[in-house]
């Protein structure tokens, strides 16, 4: 049952990546695609960007239900980044909505528009640094320290930069792709091309600052990495998708792309969860938190477990309707 | 400012901007799938305009919930982890239910939203069904969650810790059913009212548009109905507080002494410190009666408790006073309407009919923030009632007021972008939807 939980967590948190960071990204892509981009973008988030959004607040009800230490110690150490990037969500995906709803455009679309696209960048480095913050281990335990050892610190130094940037770039990647698919005349469609090139660099060079960052900061992640088969499978799975993905961007059919995407940001991620499992947060000193050491109590597992179950039993068709509605057919 | 103070302010500022978008949420697909209802058996163009605006309207107000909500999700452990730590597997089964039911309200949504074209219009039409269904339901389960810091069970307190969970009875604990049913027929309250009073404005100056007068019909038959059942639920409110918290009750109605025979205390400013109410009025025995069904049953005083626990009372007061008065303001109003409606329909275009539904937009909403107020402030100092205090809760990190001073400053932003986007979004329906136009009828 704590299996099967784990399992819908981590399936929750690929869903938000891949969905919520295609989201994500097009505000991100927005920045360099310009005017015409715009409207592409609209039309490809404005009827799934709620639901998509849902995946985060269903990942959040599992941790503090389930794991209830790991989201007192979250919001408790990572209160500044979390604050930040509730402020993003929250401007977001009002400033989206606006720009979408207002039908008279006037000047107020411009402001709507800063603030979509710069809310769309602080957003997902913000969630990144809170993501390295929990893989750096320099939460201390008991939240005992000065105030910058405990509220500023474990988020605030090189390796939490990197896992921002590389959020962002990964993001950007996604949505490009997804835009790829989305965009019917040939010059945006060679633009989004173009970029989800640029963008899949951009995300390589990250990971790779990620890393040796890492070091840098006396995390030896590269030991993790090669120490887990797992992972270097998955890892060697993600490098043989691109030749794949650049061939599908092509394709009539943009359905193998979008799965072809998907898989392959699940692999970065199952790979990552593969490295640290079971551990949650690592903590200065060695004390993490796991899924183990705070689960919660049996009746409350088995609550969450039947409530998951049911919900995916309603969930599942809906969203296949929803994607199948606006989606399916290319009009 | 003190980081509690900071904290609690914070919390009832997400939480007050969110219950208005939440009501919207519930009563506004209901108010959709009614009109769209109607316009699949009459085939009148207006109930199709109204489906159709409303729902343009309304998807600004769905984002703002839907964010504001994701907000409250976080803002429970960033203000409260202490509070989360120990909650979380007790009321984490509700808010289980929740999350599936606003998975399944988004994507109906988004069907509904969307699907104007690309549907068959029945399908169209269930899920707009589906939404207010699932709108309905996250409501319940997140009251469920709230009546348990009033009324905590399913589980026992030792050594600082809760053992024993058994989250289905902390689910359905004594304080669920009256709070969740008084919460759905307020959402229903306040929105109904709300909508008919700008349908009612837009009316005012031009008495002949059928699109207005088709809008300001549906939301006042679902407003009357639901604002004359309020007060019968909020008299099952009062005698369950009586019974779960007395403190509560006792604040509410600033009754400072035990007593029999207890007088209710209409108005008023309490005072603390000669401990009696002033300008109110007295109607000896109402309370007792109220509280417990008899006139002379006794109706335990905040003399009861300690000054430490104790809830702030001059605040509680008021607000009870201000849910009450607006209560029965709406009531009145409900039962006009349906006396008017069955007899003097000529009075329901009457300028002054239209003007009193106008003046009576915010008061729905004005009832809901002060009863909510009511309900958290009354559990003072307590965040789990008995079990937890709110101090003992909040979030160690210093400097809690930035906080809240920039998520005000982004909830005041939204406040003005909202108002002026309705404005605009009004102001365009004459050009957009055929029965707004001016001439018709
Ligand atoms: C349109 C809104 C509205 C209206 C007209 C009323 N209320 Fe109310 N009231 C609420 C909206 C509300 C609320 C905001 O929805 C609360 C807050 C918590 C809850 O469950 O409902 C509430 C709470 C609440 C409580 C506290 C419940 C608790 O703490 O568990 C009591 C005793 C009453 N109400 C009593 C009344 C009475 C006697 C009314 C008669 C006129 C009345 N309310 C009208
Ligand atoms: C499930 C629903 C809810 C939960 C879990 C919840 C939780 C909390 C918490 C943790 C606090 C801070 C501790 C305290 O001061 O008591 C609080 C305070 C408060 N909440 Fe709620 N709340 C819920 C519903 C609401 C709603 C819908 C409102 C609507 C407006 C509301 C209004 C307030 C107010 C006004 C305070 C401040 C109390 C004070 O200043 O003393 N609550 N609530
Ligand atoms: C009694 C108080 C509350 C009621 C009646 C209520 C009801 C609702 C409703 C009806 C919606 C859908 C709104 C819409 O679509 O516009 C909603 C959204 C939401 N609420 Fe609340 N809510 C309450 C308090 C809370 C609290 C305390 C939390 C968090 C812990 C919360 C979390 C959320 C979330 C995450 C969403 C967004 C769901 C989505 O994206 O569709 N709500 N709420």
């Amino acid at each position: 049952m704590l299996q099967i939980i784990i399992i819908i967590l981590a399936v929750a948190f690929i869903l938000y990546t891949i969905l919520g960071g295609a989201d994500f990204g097009a505000g991100i892509l927005e920045i360099f695609a310009g005017r015409r981009g715009e409207r592409t973008v609209s039309k490809a988030i404005a009827p799934v960007w709620e639901a998509n959004h849902v995946w985060l607040i269903l990942a959040i009800v599992i941790i503090f239900t389930g794991f209830p230490l790991v989201y007192a110690t979250l919001s408790l150490s990572l209160h500044i980044p979390l604050m930040v990037v509730l402020i993003g969500i929250v401007l977001r995906g009002t400033a989206f909505t606006f720009r979408y709803y207002d039908v008279s455009p006037d000047k107020t679309h411009k402001y709507f528009t800063s603030f979509f696209e710069i809310s769309s960048f602080i957003t997902p480095f913000f969630l990144g640094i809170t993501l390295g913050a929990m893989i750096l281990g320099d939460i201390p335990p008991d939240n005992a320290g000065s105030f910058s050892e405990r509220f500023i610190l474990p988020w605030f130094n090189l390796f939490c930069v990197a896992m921002g940037l590389f959020t962002i770039a990964i993001f950007g990647y996604i949505a490009a792709v997804f835009l790829t698919g989305e965009a019917k005349n040939t010059p945006e469609q060679r633009k989004y091309s173009r970029l989800s090139k640029i963008f899949l660099s951009s995300t390589f060079a990250m990971g790779l600052l990620v890393f040796l960052s890492a070091e840098y900061n006396n995390r030896h992640l590269l030991a993790d990495f090669f120490g887990s088969v797992l992972c270097i499978i998955s890892f060697s799975l993600v490098i043989l998708l691109i030749p794949v993905i650049f061939y599908l961007v092509n394709h009539p059919k943009t359905i193998y792309l979008r799965i072809a995407i998907g898989a392959q940001v699940a692999l970065i991620i199952f790979g990552w969860f593969a490295m640290q499992f079971p551990v949650i947060i690592f903590e200065k000193g060695g004390t993490h938190l796991t899924f183990y050491n705070t689960q919660a109590p049996y009746a409350t597992l088995y609550q969450l477990f039947i409530a998951l179950i049911v919900g995916l039993i309603l969930i599942v068709p809906c969203f296949y309707f929803l994607f199948k509605v606006f989606k399916g057919s290319d009009e | 400012m003190e980081d509690l103070l900071a904290a609690r302010l914070q919390m009832a500022l997400s939480l007050g901007f969110h219950i208005v978008f939440a009501c919207i949420g519930i009563a506004m697909p209901v108010f959709m799938a009614f009109s769209e209802w109607r316009w699949l058996r009459t085939g009148r163009q207006a109930y199709l305009d109204v489906a159709k605006a409303w729902s343009k309207g309304v998807a600004i107000f769905f984002a703002v919930g839907a964010v504001s909500g994701t907000v409250l999700s976080f803002e429970l452990g960033l203000l409260f982890p202490e509070f989360m730590k120990h909650a979380g597997p007790i009321i984490g089964m509700p808010f289980s239910w929740e999350g599936t039911a606003f998975f399944v309200e988004a994507i109906a949504l988004g069907v509904f939203l969307y699907g104007w074209k690309k549907l068959n219009k029945w399908v169209h039409w269930i899920s707009g069904i589906v939404v207010g269904i699932s709108g309905i339901m996250s409501g319940i389960f997140v009251v469920a969650a709230n009546s348990w810091m009033n009324s905590p069970t399913g589980f026992v307190w030792k050594d600082g810790k809760a053992t024993e969970i058994d989250p289905v009875a902390a689910m359905f604990n004594d304080a669920w059913f009256s709070q969740a049913l008084h919460m759905t027929l307020a959402a229903f309250v306040a929105t109904a009212f709300a909508v008919a009073g700008v349908h009612a404005f837009l009316l005012i100056k031009n008495r002949k548009i059928e699109f207005h007068k088709t809008a300001l019909k549906i939301a006042l038959s679902f407003g009357a109905v639901a604002a004359i059942l309020q007060p019968l639920s909020g008299d099952i409110s009062a005698k369950d507080v009586a019974k779960r918290q007395p403190a509560k009750l006792a604040a509410l109605e600033a009754h400072y002494k035990t007593s029999t025979h207890a007088g209710f205390v209409f108005g008023g400013i309490p005072n603390n410190k000669t401990e009696q109410v002033d300008y109110a009025i007295h109607v000896p025995g109402l309370l007792s009666y109220l509280a417990h069904g008899d006139f002379n049953a006794e109706v335990i005083g905040l003399d009861k408790f300690p000054k430490e626990e104790r809830p702030p009372v001059v605040i509680t007061h008021v607000a009870f006073q201000i849910m009450i008065l607006s209560g029965c303001l709406l009531a009145l109003a409900g039962l006009l309407f349906i006396i008017f409606s069955t007899r003097w329909k000529n009075i329901l275009s009457k300028k002054w009919w239209l003007v009193f539904i106008a003046w009576l937009t915010p008061i729905g909403f004005i009832a809901v923030e002060a009863g909510w107020t009511v309900t958290e402030t009354g559990r003072q100092p307590w965040i789990i009632y008995g079990v937890m205090k709110t101090k003992d809760a909040v979030s160690t990190m210093p400097g809690l007021q930035y906080s809240f001073y920039s998520i005000m400053a982004v909830y005041v932003l939204l406040t003005i972008i909202i108002i002026w986007l309705m404005r605009k979004h009004i102001a365009r329906l004459q050009t957009d939807y055929p029965s707004a136009k001016i001439e018709t009828e």
